[in-house]
Parts: C-alpha cells; structure tokens; sequence
C-alpha cells in the first residue's frame, strides 16, 4: 500500500499505508488524523478536505477535473498551484511517498 | 475555553450526521465539559448519503459508512451511549433512557432525524417491503437486491429514484466496490454498462408515484422532466398519478404483488416504499416544546427552553428569507445548524443561522445540485442552456429575486449559483434571460439594475408554470431532499 504522509500546521507528520482506490481523504479520516472534515463525504460538494500537495511530490497527482477545479474556489484557505481536493486524489500506485500539508482551517 | 458561563454537560440525543457534527464541533471550539452522543442505533455515527447510492451496489461494509473511526471518540472523550431517549425532564434537566438509565444536561441537543413513512393499506407489512433509512435498512435491501427480479418503487421522491438508478444499475451479483466517493464511479460504470448490454441488468423496476411528475415537490418542471426521460431511457417504467391500494403476499408472508389505485397488479418480488419522512418530534413534544411540522426552533435554533436546541431533520426553523418556518432534509443543514448550535454553547456567537442551503443527488451518471430554497414559490423559469440536453440550469425566482438554481451536470454553474446567493449579488430573470448570460460571469460582472431587456431573448424563460406555492408546508410529507415541506 502506497505511504502518505499528512503534515499538520504545527509540523506534526503522520505516514499511513493508504489503500489503492481509495482516496487521500478517507486515507486521513479513517486514521483519525484531524485536519480533514470531509463534510459531503467525497463528493467534491463541499471544499473541507483542502490540502496543499507538497511541491516536491506534484508530479505524483494527476490533474484537477474542471468540477475540482472550481470547487477549490471555495476552500476556506487561500487557494494556492498546489491546492486539491484530498476526496478526488485516488490512492495510486506512483502515489507512494506523496506528502500533503493540511491548512490551518476548513470553513 | 470553558468558563463558568459554560454549560458543563451538553446531551446530543441521536448520532446521526447533526449529532456527530455538534460533538465533534464542541470539541474543536474548546469546550471541555463532557459530551455525550445518545443513539438509538447500534453503530458508530455514520453518513446516510451513500445508502441509496454507492453502499447499495457493492460489498462495503458499514465500517466504510463512519463519519470517524471509534478512536476518535475516545480522543476527544465524547461519551457513546446506545439506548432511546425515552423521556426529556425539563425541571431537573435530565434525560431517560429506555433502560431505567439517565444523564444530566447543562444543555440538551435533540437531533432526532426523521423516520420514513410507510404505507398504511393492507398488506405493508410483508416481508420483501422496504424503507431506506438506516445501514441496516440498505444492507437488508442490497441483500434483497441481488435476487430481486421485479422490484416496485413507490414514491418518485430522491430516495425511490436513487434506489430505481441503482436497480436498474446493479449487475445480479454485484462487484466489490466502495461506499464513499469512490464507489459512485461504480454506480456510473454499472449504469453505462446496463444501458449497452439491457439483458445484463439487476432487476425490473416500475415507479408508481402519485403525482404527475418526479421530485414534485423538490425541483421545477423542466429538472423533473429531465430525470422521468433519464429513468426511461434506462428502462425504467412509470406510473404516475397512481396510488397504492393493497400488497398481497404470496400465501408465505412474502410480497407478490401490488395493487394500484386503478385496480391493476404489478407483480413484486420487492418493494421500495420512498413516500417522505415524518421529523421524530416526539420527544420535544411529551415535553411541551412547540411542535409545527418539526420541533420548532428559532433563528438561533433554541426550542421554547433556553437548555434545549434542536437541529438537523427533525427540526423547523425561520427560514433566512421569507422567515416561515420549514424543515430541511441535507447534509448541509444538518452540519451547518451542529456547527452553529456549538458556537453558540461554547459562547462564540449568538448569530443567527443563515447558511445557504444546498444539496445533491446523483441517478445514473447524472448529477443534480441544488441551491438555495424555493420555500415561498417561484414565480419565473429561466432555463441556462438546453433543458433537453444532458446538462442545464434552472434558475428560480420570484418577482426580481433568485430564490434557488437547480443544476444537472452542470457543476460550475451551481458553484457560481452559490457564490452568488450566499453573497447576496442580485441576478434578476432579465439579466439572466440575456444573451451571453453566465452564472460565473455575472459573479465577476454583475449587471446591477440591467432590466430593459427582453425577457426570452435567447433563453427560455417560462413563466410561472409550476409554482410551488400551492404546497402547503406539511413537513410530514416532504420527500427525502430540502425540497419545500
Ligand atoms: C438514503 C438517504 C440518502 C440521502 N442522500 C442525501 C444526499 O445525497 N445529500 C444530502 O445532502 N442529504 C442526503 N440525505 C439526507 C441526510 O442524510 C439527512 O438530512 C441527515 O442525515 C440528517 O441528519 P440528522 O442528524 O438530522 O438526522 P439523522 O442522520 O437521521 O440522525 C438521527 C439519529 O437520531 C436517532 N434517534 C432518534 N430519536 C432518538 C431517541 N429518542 N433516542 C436516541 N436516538 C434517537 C436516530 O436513530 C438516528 O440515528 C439522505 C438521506 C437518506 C436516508
Ligand atoms: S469531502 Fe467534500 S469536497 Fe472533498
């Protein structure tokens, strides 16, 4: 399983094998890792799973669909290039390593 | 954060999506007195959207349904208790349980949710007739599922045409899939692939609604057309205008058949019985708290008593524009009301609630969204692209104002729709019945008094066709949606 490392605001890291198929988001809620809201449950509805990919690892994600793509207009964080939605990143295999910070805030 | 303003216990009676969101909300705002999450059902707090969807075709099991792991929990020391609330003691502020046991509030949330209505004629009480609430709802009926070969829904409310999308999805042996987010890809795949091979599909479905269209009470004529054309292309059969007059069984206590109004009989082997829900206002009202259709709060969610709120689907609140008092039924309402009714506890607000509605359903691989509320009936249509295409937006107002903005398959045009409603930028029908019109265009350039265009200039423009207005808000037969009560 591919490891994934979620970085809290205060630098607090925390590495978890995530399951192929699922989602960045699901891998950090069923861990419990706080940071991660996920109030619509993954359906790119809601914007409270925001989390900046590291800039080392983008090469790592494909691309935002246009529907993520605007629902990063509505994250509770600034917007930045390395914004996504943690719901519509499907854990892959080249995802192993992938670091993702979470912002200070989801609404 | 705690202070001696602060209460020092606060009870959420019912772990549903509004329950666990106050808990968990509490907690992120500092409040340290003790929390405990009452629920009657036997489970960990978990999300009921998949249930119709995802969860339904695949082999999920429950634990892929959790709002949070069991760890959370004791974490952030919120207190799990299984049992009813039997009885709300305002004088002594405590609650009881079914089992003799009881708990001390310094302030009392009820977010008891709803129960589906069944039917009340001969027969509703076979086996193979279902309602779809809870996991353990959806898990008996995707077990029904796998067999079924006829399946009868009756209601064309969102849960009945989310379960005939999945039936007519669902291969007889389902593949594993996921519940959340993931899954729905599942859903989709599975829908395109019984439109290719129709031998290969789960069962037969006939929806038998009582009204003349689908989601009559939830969405505008030109969104309920789209959805009947949607379910038919993917052979589903409807009867509208038709009532349910009796189930018979087949001699075993199983269904067989369903008789109609007009005396006729569908042949069954499983029945969806998706006819709305009645808010689980019982409580609030053995304890003399005002009920109206749901337990009637203020704008700040306060029942009658200053120790008790109540959120979520259970209760009736002053909606932000046209201040009548109605209930919702969302995930956003639910959390939006947990999150205020914690600030308000831990003293961080005494705000009013005023968090745009919104909301989603997805059938086949069509997505709707929906923002806003059409609670005071909708005067004008004005429909953004070709309502018999596959992707459209209908935009609802009355008078000059825009009260709601139904999407289907049109993403970025709900997300404008809610930037613009929830700032409060004026859209009137004449800007956008205008050539060019754009909902994320008019959010960077609004049009501000542009009203000496003609309306239809490019855009249908449909007059009061279907206005909402003669449904007199009964909650308790409102469909499973924020469609008006
Ligand atoms: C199948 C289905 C699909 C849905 N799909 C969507 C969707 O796509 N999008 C969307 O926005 N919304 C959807 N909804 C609606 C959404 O799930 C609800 O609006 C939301 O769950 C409401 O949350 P709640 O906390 O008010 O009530 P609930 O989630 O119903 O929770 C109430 C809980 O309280 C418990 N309870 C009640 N009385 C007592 C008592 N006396 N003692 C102890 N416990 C008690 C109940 O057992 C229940 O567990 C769907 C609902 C269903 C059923
Ligand atoms: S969980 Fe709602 S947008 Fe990702």
């Amino acid at each position: 399983m591919p490891k994934i490392t979620y970085v809290a605001v205060d630098g607090t890291e925390r590495t978890i094998d995530v399951a192929l198929g699922t989602s960045v988001m699901r891998g950090a809620v069923f861990n419990d890792i706080d940071g991660i809201v996920a109030q619509c449950g993954g359906h790119a509805q809601c914007a409270t799973c925001h989390v900046y990919v590291d800039e080392t690892n983008l090469d790592q994600v494909e691309p935002a669909r246009p529907d993520e793509d605007d629902m990063l207009g509505f994250t509770a964080c600034p917007r930045r290039p390395n914004s996504r939605l943690s719901c519509q990143l499907k854990v892959t295999s080249d995802m192993d390593g992938l670091i993702v910070h979470l912002p200070e805030r989801q609404y | 954060m705690t202070n001696s303003t602060h209460p020092a216990s606060v009870v959420v009676v019912g772990s549903g999506q509004g329950g666990y969101q106050t808990a968990a909300s509490l907690r992120e705002n500092g409040y340290r007195g003790r929390v405990t999450l009452i629920s009657a059902e036997d489970a960990l707090p978990y999300e009921r959207p998949p249930l119709s969807k995802a969860y339904l075709t695949g082999r999920a099991d429950q634990a892929q349904l959790w709002l949070r792991p069991a760890t959370y929990y004791v974490r952030q020391s919120i207190d799990l208790v299984g049992g009813t609330v039997t009885e709300i003691d305002r004088a002594a502020r405590t609650v009881r349980l079914a089992d003799g046991s009881s708990y001390e509030y310094g302030h009392l949330v009820l977010a008891t949710g709803a129960r589906p209505r069944t039917l009340d004629v001969p027969g509703a009480g076979l086996r193979g007739v279902h309602t779809l609430r809870t996991a353990q709802d959806a898990t008996e009926l995707r077990t029904a599922l796998a067999t079924a070969r006829r399946a009868v829904v009756v209601g064309a409310g969102f849960i009945g045409l989310e379960f005939a999308s999945v039936a007519r999805s669902v291969a007889p042996e389902p593949g594993g899939s996921t519940a959340r987010g993931s899954g729905r890809t599942a859903v989709r795949q599975a829908g395109r692939s019984t439109a290719r091979e129709p031998g290969h599909s789960g069962c037969e479905v006939t929806v038998v609604e009582a009204l003349d269209r689908p989601l009559a009470r939830a969405v505008s004529a030109p969104t309920a057309d789209h959805f009947t054309r949607l379910h038919r292309a993917e052979g589903t059969r409807f009867l509208f205008g038709q009532g349910v007059a009796a189930l018979h069984g087949d001699g075993r206590g199983r269904v067989a058949s369903v008789e109609l109004t007009d005396g006729r009989r569908l042949p069954a082997d499983l029945v969806l019985v998706g006819v709305g829900v009645t808010p689980r206002t019982e409580l609030a009202a053995a304890a003399g708290l005002p009920v109206r259709g749901g337990i009637t709060v203020d704008s700040r969610l306060l029942t009658g008593d200053p120790h008790i709120s109540a959120i979520g689907d259970c209760a009736a609140f002053p909606q932000v524009r046209s201040g009548n008092l109605r209930r919702l039924e969302s995930v956003q309402n639910a959390v939006g009301h947990a999150r205020l009714v914690a600030e308000r506890i831990t003293g961080s607000t005494t705000r009013a609630y005023n968090e745009l509605p919104w909301f989603w359903s997805d059938q086949f691989s069509t997505k709707l969204q929906i923002t806003g509320v059409d609670d005071e009936g909708h005067d004008t249509e004005v429909v953004l692209g070709d309502e018999n295409s596959e992707a459209f937006s209908v935009l609802l107002f009355r008078g000059a104002d825009l009260l709601a903005v139904e999407s289907v398959n049109r993403p970025a045009d709900h997300l404008a729709a809610r930037q613009l409603l929830a700032r409060g930028i004026k859209v009137t029908p004449d800007d956008a019945a205008a050539p060019g019109f754009t909902l994320k265009g008019h959010l960077t350039h609004p049009a501000p008094g542009r009203r000496h265009h003609t309306p239809g200039a490019g855009r249908t423009v449909i007059p009061c066709r279907s206005s909402n207005a003669d449904v007199t808000p009964s909650p308790d037969t409102s469909p499973p949606s924020n469609d008006p009560s």
